[in-house]
């Protein structure tokens, strides 16, 4: 087998390899909606999760969870009356490595050992052959304890009344400051002020969280299952069992929907299923029912957002701090990760003269959050956009004119002092949006119908951006690799270990090859991501895979070709028949072919990890969010009648695949702002049902419309940027500052559910009819 | 799935008298379950106290619709797809044919049954305030015979009922005598499809010259059980609709309701908006045709 | 619960599957989403959520769209069931599986099996829906990824009878 290196930089290659390519003529294939390439499996039923797995001499694993928030385990007691010798059962004390879920840091046990911190800790594991068994057999297992006070809300954990975590509570803090913010104030001639908060937000994901297990002496560990990061299951499995690296193996199978909610939470159901497996030398399935998945796993971070903006008297913005928190749950997971891209995208697509910006995730005792698309953004620009709203109204300018004022050009320093080297001129991306969204007509419409009509109806905007990739030095940590292999039959085959879970992963690699190397989409294929197959890519998350891995599968199938023609059995220009019969007779000949592509970062992407200062991102996506609402006024509920979603994204790979990644991240973003409440009692979520907690259905969406632009991209495939998140950033408070445009009432929190604006709207009315009574001042 | 399928029994004998027999002989332990669409999510979260199901699914005597000259009699087994495929249900009882497209989606109105809606007996059930408002008639059946009994009365109290421990019901008879009026149902959830009322309307009036002559309101999720606003229809009877009788209306309406506050919603959203139900409706019931 | 005690609360049960008529000893108050994955191997149909919220269990009884996870098992007894894996006759995809894939319409696959039976039941009862009435027909569908935009084009294109390039 013949393997190597292709060293990957940032610069022009992109460019000659696109000329190449319409050199020698070939139809694009970058740019078009190729099927996708699992598709059929999944409109037929044949697509493989992991419940639809079954091995012989299967158990099926469950979980006893604590009951209570906070408290130490005193005793444990298996009711009699079961014939528990018929079961597997797993405690902290049969865990042969760490009792920990690997991930920042090692805080979170696999099992709680002595203590729990949070209502469904994972306490003992049960296994049966006979899946029935197992919800009787949990209800029979009693824990008794010596409860401890629980914290469950930021304030609380602030106050450090109690401490549950670390010496004060706090996961991790950052500090951003640019210029001399506490000089600025005197200089103002507006200081605007503001708080605003996002609730939790889960996942929901229509297939729940499963992993299949099985151990071998000899084999070591293997596990199945649905989830985003085969390595991160990997690193955190290694960790457990106390196997090396090459005796854990993590496959996974189709994915039901992942949204980030399966980017650290798999490590705990894998640990799970192979402790049982390890401990039975049985395989041992455990999936998920809807309830448990909901209470038990991750969900998005609450957010608390206070701003104080100075602002000059032409409405620009001075200066200001953002005091940003976050609600970690019980321990610290993946916070620190989440509270730094909030914190980075709290000033928006602006210039700040001067910021301050002070972040920190605390510790609550409920069930730790994690990642959902967005990953800190989306709560940080909800309460940007709704204060430059406010500043708006302070000032007297229009939301639209208050943004223009102050969107960053070209030349200009992000909050983190990142030099915005691209021709973005998004004031021409929002006259764009405002023309399709037919914003000013609406809007002289709506104010003039308002007054009339019973039924409100307002605009609202949002513009955002979003940073792809990880964060600063954080893809140089990860130093992903990615291969392309010749195969004996002449076709190629992408070995990555990003994985697909709807977003379209399989089908951008491929294309990606098949239109670097000249050949039919048809003859590329890629491996399922098996960590004994796959180089570590890193995980599916950040909006990282088309922009970061897709250059890289891009050098790495460019080596391929290199060695062809370097071989001789293939010109520098030729047919995809011609590649094909290359490559059987160079594999026939040499054996097996692998080209390798490692990431460097380019030397223009610097990052100071202590004081949190430079190039936070390779490349950020532009956005502008027009949304239409109306606010019934018999039920208080907000329909969002029309949505506008204009992007720039560097270039769009995939028609159909990018223009399905807007329309349903904009849906979520719906859900986070009208619709999706967590119900929380005592850090426990009391909505755990499909039918109690809210997502919209076919019957509650507008049309959304979908409009892009493209810029391109030195530092990713073919000029693309990630775009995965970034529609879940602006929906939220683009929808807000339009019933604010239909009420004349500011909501500065979400979900906004018409309970809420039933109590302020009653609120109002009281007041007004106070002013307005004889007699009253 | 919380349940394990071992410890339950259902049975499906298949024919009406053979079900009734059953009920006779052991009354209070055999559940009856038709659709299933309330049943089967209660045993799928481990939460049915029932062990020994009698399947009343697709009984011909239960799921048949029988218009007569005076009144059209629904058998309690007919599905909310039947009901909303039925011509007369749809041009006489509209308001039962909308409560029918309000019930969860397609699947669910497939089979669930409105008299699978009557017996579970939620207060947010959506067809059961159209069924006060047409004041409706239940037959009951069981081995000891049929009787008829006022729909009004049927719900004793929250989730309890009149219904004997060896009874079905075997039919919903409605009276052919609602054409005339004016008729207007609302529902109000948390989004427009699949979803638990937080409050539902369902209400009929005849207007003569801007007067109120007549005016049924009833109410679904405001109250233990599906409630007809008795106060709020005398209120109005008899009234001219001028702004003034829309605040009493409103006022009272949201003083009669008798919320309470829950996971979905909280007791003073519903009464404000049960108030602004009402007006709603009078406002429309102003606007339409006169009758009569 | 000893092993014998389960197995005399078993019954018989007949019905036809994709045109194929099956016979199982089953507990009466099994699933039929459980039969079909677990005895008939028919893992096309998802439970999503158990309790009849999300219809990735859809699975047509009659002719009727039903969520199997709220359907015993014993009431199925003597019907016609359809599944995902009827959809495609010898092995051709129908015309709304290829609609669906030319539109974008599937993205991690979990709701599309449930989405799909919805949907060919919504065509044959209204082979021409209004976008109104596709939204109706498939509100008792969930779906996450995609936002339903391009489902509702993939039964558009599948009414006007149009195939994928």
């Amino acid at each position: 087998m013949v393997s190597f290196l292709v060293n990957q930089r940032g610069g022009n290659t992109g460019t000659r390899e696109e000329r190449t390519s319409l050199e020698m003529g070939n139809a694009h294939i970058v740019g078009t909606s190729v099927p996708r390439l699992e598709g059929r499996e999944k409109v037929t039923g044949e697509a493989r999760y992991v419940d639809d797995m079954v091995l012989p001499g299967m158990l099926y694993g469950a979980t006893v969870r604590s009951r209570i928030p906070r408290g130490k385990i005193l005793k444990i007691t298996l009711d009699p009356e079961l014939h528990w010798n018929e079961f597997v059962i797993v405690s902290s004390k049969d865990i042969p490595g760490k009792n920990c879920i690997a991930l920042l840091e090692d805080d979170q046990p696999c099992l709680a050992d002595g203590a729990v911190n949070h209502p469904e800790e994972p306490v003992l594991l049960l296994a049966h052959p006979d899946r029935h068994m197992l919800p009787k057999a949990v209800a029979a297992v009693s824990i008794e304890y010596e409860p401890q006070p629980g914290v469950f809300t930021m304030e609380e954990s602030e106050s450090k009344a109690e401490i549950i975590w670390g010496t004060d509570n706090t996961f991790k803090s950052y500090l951003i400051e640019k210029g001399e913010v506490d000089g600025i104030w005197e200089q103002a001639h507006f200081i605007v002020e503001g708080e605003y908060s996002t609730g939790a937000q889960e996942q929901l994901y229509i297939e729940n969280n499963g992993m299949i297990a099985t151990f071998d002496p000899q084999q070591g560990l293997t596990v199945w299952g649905s989830l985003q990061c085969p390595f991160y299951v990997h690193k955190a499995l290694m960790k457990l069992s106390n196997l090396p690296a090459e005796r854990v193996r993590v496959v996974q199978m189709e994915t039901g929907g992942a949204f980030g909610g399966k980017e650290d939470y798999p490590s705990m159901i894998a640990g799970h299923a192979a402790l049982l497996a390890m401990k039975s030398g049985k395989p041992v399935k455990i999936v998920y029912d809807r309830m448990e998945d909901m209470v038990a796993t991750t969900k998005r971070h609450p957010s608390r957002t206070r701003h104080r903006t100075a602002v000059g008297k032409d409405g620009r913005i001075l200066g200001g701090e953002i005091d940003f928190t976050i609600d970690g749950g019980a321990y610290k997971t993946l916070s620190p990760v989440v509270l730094s891209r909030g914190a980075i995208h709290a000033g928006g697509p602006y210039f700040w003269p001067t910021i301050r910006i002070r972040a920190k995730a605390v510790a609550t005792n409920a069930p730790p959050q994690g990642a959902f698309r967005g990953f800190g953004a989306p709560q940080s620009l909800f309460a940007l956009e709704r204060h430059m709203d406010r500043i708006a109204r302070v000032v007297g300018l229009s939301p639209v004119e208050i943004r223009r004022r102050n969107f960053l050009k070209p030349g200009q320093a992000t909050t983190t002092g990142q030099i915005v080297r691209e021709e973005i001129d998004l004031e021409k991306l929002l006259d764009r949006g405002l023309e399709l969204s037919d914003y000013y007509a609406k809007k002289e419409e709506f104010h003039d119908g308002n007054t009339n009509s019973n039924c409100k109806r307002g605009m609202g905007i949002a513009t955002v951006l979003h940073g792809a990739g990880f964060t600063g030095s954080g893809e140089r940590y990860l130093a992903s690799v990615v291969a392309v292999e010749a195969c004996a039959d002449g076709s190629v085959r992408v070995l990555v270990s990003s994985t697909e879970f709807g977003q379209g992963t399989k089908t951008v690699l491929c294309q990606i090859v098949a239109e670097a190397l000249g050949v039919r989409y048809e003859d590329v294929g890629i491996a399922q991501a098996d960590t004994h197959e796959v180089p570590n890519s890193g995980p599916t998350v950040a909006s990282r895979t088309v922009m970061v891995v897709g250059k890289l599968v891009k050098s790495a199938a460019l080596g391929i070709k290199q060695t062809l023609i370097a071989s001789g059995r293939l010109g520098d220009s030729y047919s995809p028949e011609e590649f094909r019969a290359a490559c059987c007779a160079y594999v026939a000949r040499h054996g097996a072919l692998q080209s390798v592509a490692r990431y460097e970062q380019p030397e223009d992407i610097v990052w100071d990890e202590e004081k949190y200062r430079g190039s936070a991102y390779a490349a950020f996506a532009w956005a502008v969010y027009i949304a239409e609402v109306a606010v019934d006024p018999t039920t208080y509920n907000v329909s969002v009648e029309d949505f506008v979603a204009l992007q720039e994204v560097g270039k769009v790979l995939h028609p159909v695949l990018a223009t399905g990644q807007i329309v349903g991240g904009v849906a979520q973003a719906i859900g986070f702002a009208l619709y999706e409440r967590v119900v929380w009692e005592k850090g426990r979520m009391q909505n755990g049902q499909m039918t109690n907690y809210i997502m919209p259905t076919s019957a509650d969406l507008p049309s959304i419309r979908v409009y892009f632009e493209e810029l391109g991209n030195e530092h990713g495939a073919y000029g693309a940027k990630g775009i995965g998140e970034l529609p879940m950033d602006g929906p939220a408070p683009a929808i807000v500052n339009a019933v604010e445009d239909a009420l004349g009432v500011s909501f500065d929190s979400i979900p906004l559910l018409p309970e809420e604006i039933y109590d302020v709207m009653h609120e109002k009315l009281k007041r007004d009819e106070l002013r307005s009574a004889p007699g009253a001042k | 799935m919380r349940a394990h399928p071992a410890e339950f029994e259902l049975v499906a004998p298949q024919s009406l008298p053979k079900v009734l027999s059953l009920l006779a002989k052991e009354p209070g332990s055999w559940c009856p379950i038709a659709g299933g669409t309330d049943l089967m999510v209660q045993y799928s979260a481990g939460n049915l106290r029932a062990r020994k199901l009698v399947s009343i699914w697709n009984l011909p005597e239960l799921r048949r619709i029988d218009v007569f000259e005076d009144g059209v009699r629904i058998g309690a087994g007919c599905t909310f797809t039947d009901l909303r495929n039925h011509k007369t249900i749809g041009s006489e009882f509209r308001l039962l044919s909308l409560a029918a497209q309000w019930t969860g989606g397609i699947a669910n109105q497939n089979r669930g049954t409105i008299g699978g809606n009557i017996v579970n007996a939620s207060p947010a059930a959506d067809s059961l305030p159209a069924l006060l408002v047409y004041e409706a008639e239940l037959i009951l059946i069981s081995a000891r015979g049929e009787r008829r009994v006022p729909y009004s009365g049927f719900h004793v109290s929250y989730r309890k009922t009149q219904l004997a421990p060896d009874e079905l019901i075997l039919a919903i008879y409605l009276k052919r005598q609602y054409s005339e009026y004016y008729a207007h149902a609302r529902k109000v959830g948390a989004r427009n499809a699949q979803a638990i009322s937080k409050v539902c309307l369902a209400a009929l009036g005849k207007q003569k010259k801007g007067v109120v002559e007549e005016i049924r309101l009833a109410m679904g999720s405001v109250a233990p059980v599906p409630l007809r606003l008795v106060a709020t229809e005398q209120a109005i009877t008899g009234e001219t609709m001028n702004e003034g009788l829309m605040q009493v209306a409103r006022r009272t309406a949201a003083a009669e309701v008798q919320p309470i506050d829950d996971i979905r919603s909280t007791a003073r959203y519903r009464a404000a908006v049960a108030g602004n139900l009402v007006v709603e409706f009078l406002e429309q019931l102003g606007a339409s045709e006169t009758s009569s | 619960m000893s092993r014998n005690s389960e197995e005399s609360t078993k019954c018989r049960v007949s019905f036809v599957v994709n045109d194929s008529p099956v016979t199982l000893r089953v507990h009466s108050m099994e699933r039929l989403l459980d039969v079909l994955r677990h005895e008939l191997g028919l893992t096309g149909t998802k439970e999503g959520c158990g309790e009849g919220e999300c219809g990735s269990c859809s699975v047509l009884m009659d002719g009727q769209l039903v969520n199997s996870c709220l359907v015993p098992v014993l009431q199925a007894e003597g019907s016609t069931i359809v599944t995902i894996e009827g959809l495609a006759a010898d092995g051709r995809l129908s015309v709304l599986q290829k609609a669906f894939l030319a539109c974008g319409g599937a993205q991690c696959g979990i709701c599309t099996p449930g989405m799909l039976l919805a949907a060919h039941h919504l065509l044959r009862k209204k082979p021409h829906p209004s976008l109104s009435e596709i939204r109706e027909g498939l509100s008792g569908n969930l779906c996450r990824c995609t936002g339903y935009m391009q489902i509702f084009e993939a039964v558009t294109q599948a009414a006007s009878g149009e195939s994928s390039t």
